[in-house]
C-alpha cells in the first residue's frame, strides 16, 4: 500500500491483541467508538497463571479467578475473539530471546514481536487494514519505551500499520491515520505507569469488569517461577527443554540437590494428583502410612541423595514430628524402603529454588 | 436451563483445560451449518463461564448445560453471527 491519502473503504477492519486486561480492552473500545470492526486475538502461551489455576482444579478456587479474560473482554465488547495456541515456537523464543530477559524470566520485547508478528500474519491471511495493541508509552520499562516500540514495529515487518490507540497522540501518525481510516483526534494520549487515565476512560465507557490493572498473570514475570526457570536453563540444554518441563516449574516446592538431580515436592492434594498424572520416568517418593506429598525426581540420585530425598519427603508428611519415618521410593518395577529422620529446615533451605 | 436433549454433533474435551476446549469448539463449529447444535463434553468447571462468554463474543447461541457426575455437557447452536475468519 502506498503512503498517501486513500479513499476510506466502507468497512475498516482492525486486528488487535486482546489479553482482556484494561489496556487492550480500552484500545479495542477506542476503535469501536469510531465504527471500526475489531477482531481480537488472544494468545495462549502456556505461562498464564489463570490457566494453571484451572489445571490444578482446586475445588475452593473462585471460578471467576480462573476465567479466560480474553473471552470475557470479547463478550463485553461484543467482538469476536480468536484464541491462538502459541505452541512450541513460543517456547523456543522464551528459551532463547534475541533481546534478552527483563528482571525475571520475561522476554517482553521478543514476546511482543512474536504476538504482533502473528497478528500481522493473521491480517494478511484473513484480511484487515491494520494491527493494534494496548501498549502505553512509558508504562513498562523493558518493552514500552519509545525505542522499544519502534524496534518492535520494525521487527514485526508492518511498519506504519501498527496502531497504539492509547498512546497515539504521543507517537508519529500511522498510515491508517494518514489514510483517514482512523480519526487521530479521537485517539488517546496516555503515557506513563499510572493507570488513572485508563481507569477514568473505563468509567466513561462503563467498563468495570476487568482484572486488576498491572496485576500480572504471566509466570515469566514471577520471581519464584523465574528462579526455577533459570535453574532449568542452566542445567539443561535449552534446545531440549519440552513444554511439559515448563508446566512442572509451576507446581510444588523445588529443590536442586546436585547439578544432575532436582526434586519437586507437591504442596497439597491437587498437586499430588497433578504430578501423579504426569508420565515422568524418574523416581517417586512417598512417606508411608500417613498423609504424604508425592516427590518426583529429575535425574538419577545416588544412595546418599536418595536418603536426602526421603528425609525431605518425610519433612513435608504428616509424620514430620517423628524421629524416623518410613519412605517408599519407586521407579518402574523397582521399589526401595528407607527409614529416615525428617530433614531440618536449615539444611533444607540450602537446596530450595 | 433450556439445554436440548439431542445435539447434531458431539465434541469430547474431557481432560483438557482452558483454552483448549474453546479452541476445539471454535474449530468444530466453523465446519457446521447454521442452526446445527454442538454438544461439548468437559470436566473443566470454568468452561461454564468461558463458553457463554465465547458465545456472546462470536454471536453463537449458548443453550445451557447439563451436569453428569463430574462432567458437563454444554450446548451451542451455530448462528451466522460474528465469527472470526478462521
Amino acid at each position: 500500500m502506498s503512503d498517501m491519502t486513500m479513499a476510506r473503504p466502507d468497512r475498516i477492519k482492525a486486528i488487535g491483541l486482546l489479553s482482556g486486561g484494561l489496556d487492550s480492552t480500552l484500545a479495542a473500545r477506542v476503535l469501536l467508538e469510531q465504527g471500526i470492526e475489531v477482531i481480537g486475538l488472544h494468545y495462549s502461551t502456556g505461562f498464564c497463571m489463570n490457566d494453571h489455576r484451572r489445571a490444578m482444579a482446586r475445588p475452593d478456587e473462585d471460578p471467576k479467578r480462573m476465567r479466560n479474560e480474553g473471552l470475557r473482554a470479547g463478550a463485553d465488547l461484543g467482538i469476536p475473539i480468536e484464541i491462538l495456541d502459541a505452541g512450541e515456537a513460543y517456547l523456543k523464543m522464551v528459551l532463547n530471546p534475541k533481546h534478552g530477559y527483563g528482571a525475571k524470566a520475561n522476554p517482553c520485547i521478543d514476546c511482543r514481536i512474536f504476538m504482533i508478528h502473528g497478528a500481522a500474519e493473521y491480517m494478511r491471511e484473513h484480511g484487515g487494514h491494520f494491527v493494534f495493541t494496548g501498549e502505553v508509552l512509558g508504562q513498562r520499562p523493558m518493552s514500552q519505551h519509545m525505542q522499544a516500540l519502534r524496534l518492535i514495529e520494525k521487527e514485526c515487518g508492518i511498519e506504519g500499520y501498527l496502531l497504539r490507540p492509547l498512546s497515539a497522540q504521543h507517537l508519529p501518525p500511522t498510515l491508517p491515520e494518514r489514510h483517514g481510516w482512523v480519526d487521530r483526534d479521537r485517539l488517546l494520549g496516555i503515557s506513563g505507569r499510572s493507570r488513572k487515565e485508563q481507569m477514568a476512560w473505563s468509567a466513561t465507557w462503563g467498563i468495570g469488569d476487568y482484572p486488576q490493572p498491572a496485576g500480572g498473570c504471566c509466570y515469566l514475570a514471577d520471581e519464584n517461577f523465574a528462579r526455577r526457570f533459570h535453574d532449568k536453563r542452566l542445567h539443561t540444554d535449552p534446545d531440549r527443554i519440552r513444554r511439559e518441563e515448563m508446566i512442572l516449574l509451576k507446581v510444588g516446592r523445588h529443590f536442586r540437590l546436585s547439578p544432575g538431580v532436582k526434586i519437586i515436592v507437591a504442596r497439597d492434594q491437587s498437586e499430588n494428583e497433578f504430578l501423579a498424572r504426569f508420565d515422568l520416568p524418574g523416581w517417586r517418593f512417598e512417606a508411608l502410612d500417613c498423609g504424604s506429598p508425592l516427590t518426583v525426581v529429575e535425574g538419577e540420585p545416588d544412595d546418599d541423595l536418595k536418603l536426602l530425598i526421603a528425609s525431605i519427603t518425610a519433612r513435608y508428611s504428616d509424620r514430620r514430628h517423628e524421629a524416623l519415618v518410613e519412605v517408599c521410593a519407586r521407579k518402574g518395577d523397582r521399589e526401595e524402603r528407607l527409614w529416615v529422620p525428617p530433614v531440618a529446615d536449615q539444611v533444607l533451605e540450602r537446596y530450595r529454588l | 436451563m433450556n439445554a436440548p436433549v439431542e445435539a447434531d454433533e458431539v465434541l469430547d474435551t474431557v481432560g483438557l483445560y482452558c483454552p483448549v476446549p474453546i479452541i476445539k469448539t471454535a474449530e468444530r463449529i466453523k465446519r457446521m451449518g447454521n442452526g446445527r447444535i454442538l454438544e461439548v463434553l468437559s470436566d473443566d468447571r470454568v468452561i461454564l463461564i468461558d463458553m457463554p462468554a465465547w458465545c456472546r463474543s462470536t454471536g453463537h447461541e449458548y443453550l445451557g448445560h447439563r451436569r453428569q457426575g463430574s462432567e458437563y455437557r454444554l450446548f451451542v447452536r451455530k448462528t451466522g453471527g460474528r465469527e472470526t475468519t478462521r
